[in-house]
């Protein structure tokens, strides 16, 4: 028989790869194992371990890190669907621990304190695909030219309000559908503005998408608010405090998977919305200290 | 030639939407000018003629198939030879045992095969290679991520193209499995021969 010698790994190929896997899919933030075994058994797709779930990090205040290289090995111990993990802005060596600890996934994340204010972490030198957030087209594109495999929204992190996902997707979302109607000389205008590498705004024009899957995040607290990122266009949900800050974690979750799946159809949103007890509650945007989003350049 | 393309005009495929790569698979099948629809629901799989179980998590899909009530009818159509094709976490729903599954996933037994989860490694060792399929003159560019490795054949199950040493390609009767990702690949030729069979 014959047999292929010559294999590849660490492509550009397969990270954007997992990202495919991941789509229609919950990614759960999980602070210890005992949680990332609740959000498997939910339906989740993916865990992100990480120390504090970001509405804590908000109370607690201080410098947030990555996490615990035993605490990410115990979650990989416990679970079989793919584990995330998240570095600081910047912070390379952080990543370089990650992808030695085999995480399948690193977030270099804004929830987290920066490491660096002005540059972030070449991706390309990393065998592990990247995550990054992005407010707007621009910084989701300077993230894929750095060698991001999968965007999400930065939403507002911690706040169990959806209202700064939206604004992030509709913001991508949007600019992508004009750069498909602007003409070649407009695109030259559109990279200045959105200050995103003029070949990556030209692919965009011709193909409609981002070079790689897009998610949401940030906010997501209940079942519509999945179904909502979904049907503004997010590809998947990543639900951070919204499922282990509410009152019984398990149902939610389970909720918020399928809600996801049939992000079309009301009535089973309706129904799987049933019962879930109280949603975490949440704070409005003119009541927080900082925003996490306004992290990242 | 009219024959063959208002044929296939008239087949509708399903692809199994309850995560995963879905829509990569429906890019293949418009770019073949074959509708493909998103099965998420029962009355959805009523209208189709042939079935994708797509890459993705397959203890996600398992627990989705049950909540959605598609376990009980995709069955039925499997036992009365619906073509179907799945690929990576497909091929694991389709298989006869899933070794390094959760206790409550659940498996189509539609193939005799026995298959072990992540079998190659985490995401680290997700890799591409050109494998040589039997039907194709050309190799075939294939796309592993965080594959399944099928550890044994039973009988009346045919290989039809190997990575190393394992089956990584495989039919029987009606049901179509690849343990990497076509969807991926930028190339028609397997969901070409999938169709054969449709």
């Amino acid at each position: 028989m014959a047999k292929s010698e010559v294999t590849k790994t660490g492509s550009m190929v397969v990270k954007r790869g997992l990202a495919e896997m991941l789509k229609g899919g919950v990614i759960m933030d999980v602070v210890n194992a005992d949680q990332a075994k609740i959000a498997e058994d939910a339906g989740a797709c993916a865990v992100m371990a990480l120390e504090r779930v970001p509405a804590d990090i908000r109370r607690d205040g201080g410098v947030a890190r990555m996490s615990d290289p035993e605490m990410i090995e115990k979650i990989q111990a416990v679970v079989s669907i793919p584990v995330m993990a998240k570095a600081r802005i910047g912070h390379f060596v952080e990543a370089q621990v990650l992808e030695s600890l085999n995480v399948d996934f690193i977030d270099e994340s804004e929830v987290l304190t920066p490491a660096d204010e002005s540059h972030h972490i070449d991706k390309f030198a990393f065998k592990p695909p990247f995550v990054c957030g992005a407010t707007n087209l621009g910084e989701a594109l300077r993230r894929i030219s750095e060698g991001a495999a999968l965007i999400r929204s930065k939403g507002e992190a911690g706040t169990g309000n959806i209202v700064e996902a939206v604004r992030h997707l509709r913001s991508i979302i949007g600019d992508i559908r004009k750069i498909t109607k602007a003409d070649s000389a407009e695109l030259f205008e559109w990279a200045k503005r959105l200050q995103a590498p003029l070949p990556l705004v030209q692919e965009i024009a011709e193909t409609g998408w981002l070079q790689v899957p897009l998610f949401c995040a940030g906010g997501i607290a209940t079942p519509s608010d999945a179904a909502l990122a979904m049907q503004l266009g997010a590809e998947a949900v990543f639900v951070g405090s919204g499922i282990f800050k509410s009152d019984d974690p398990s149902p939610r979750a389970r909720a918020i998977v399928e809600a996801t799946t049939h992000f079309r159809d009301a009535a089973i949103i309706a129904k799987v919305s049933r019962n879930l007890g109280a949603p975490m509650t949440g704070i409005g945007m003119d009541n927080i200290q900082e925003r996490f989003a306004e992290r990242g350049w | 030639m009219v024959g063959v393309s208002s044929k296939k005009a008239a087949i509708k495929v399903g692809v199994l939407a309850l995560q995963g790569a879905f829509a990569r698979h429906q890019k293949v099948f418009h770019e073949l000018s074959v509708d493909a629809i998103e099965v998420r629901t029962p009355a959805n799989l009523e209208k189709v003629d042939a079935l994708v179980m797509p890459g993705g998590e397959s203890t996600t899909m398992s627990q989705l198939l049950e909540s959605s009530q598609l376990f009980e009818p995709i069955s039925r159509r499997l036992k009365e030879g619906l073509p179907v094709f799945g690929t990576c976490a497909g091929m694991i729903l389709l298989s006869r045992t899933i070794l390094d599954g959760r206790a409550d996933q659940l498996s189509f037994d539609a193939i005799n095969i026995d298959v072990q989860r992540n079998a190659y490694g985490r995401q680290i060792d997700s890799f591409e290679a050109d494998i040589k399929i039997d039907s194709l003159d050309q190799p075939f560019h294939a796309v592993f991520i965080r594959a399944p490795r099928i550890v044994s054949l039973g009988s009346g199950v045919t290989p039809l193209a190997y990575c190393g040493d394992d089956v990584v390609l495989a039919r029987q009767e009606n049901v179509l499995v690849a343990s990497f990702h076509p969807e991926l690949a930028d190339d028609v030729r397997l969901h070409e021969l999938f169709l054969k069979g449709v």
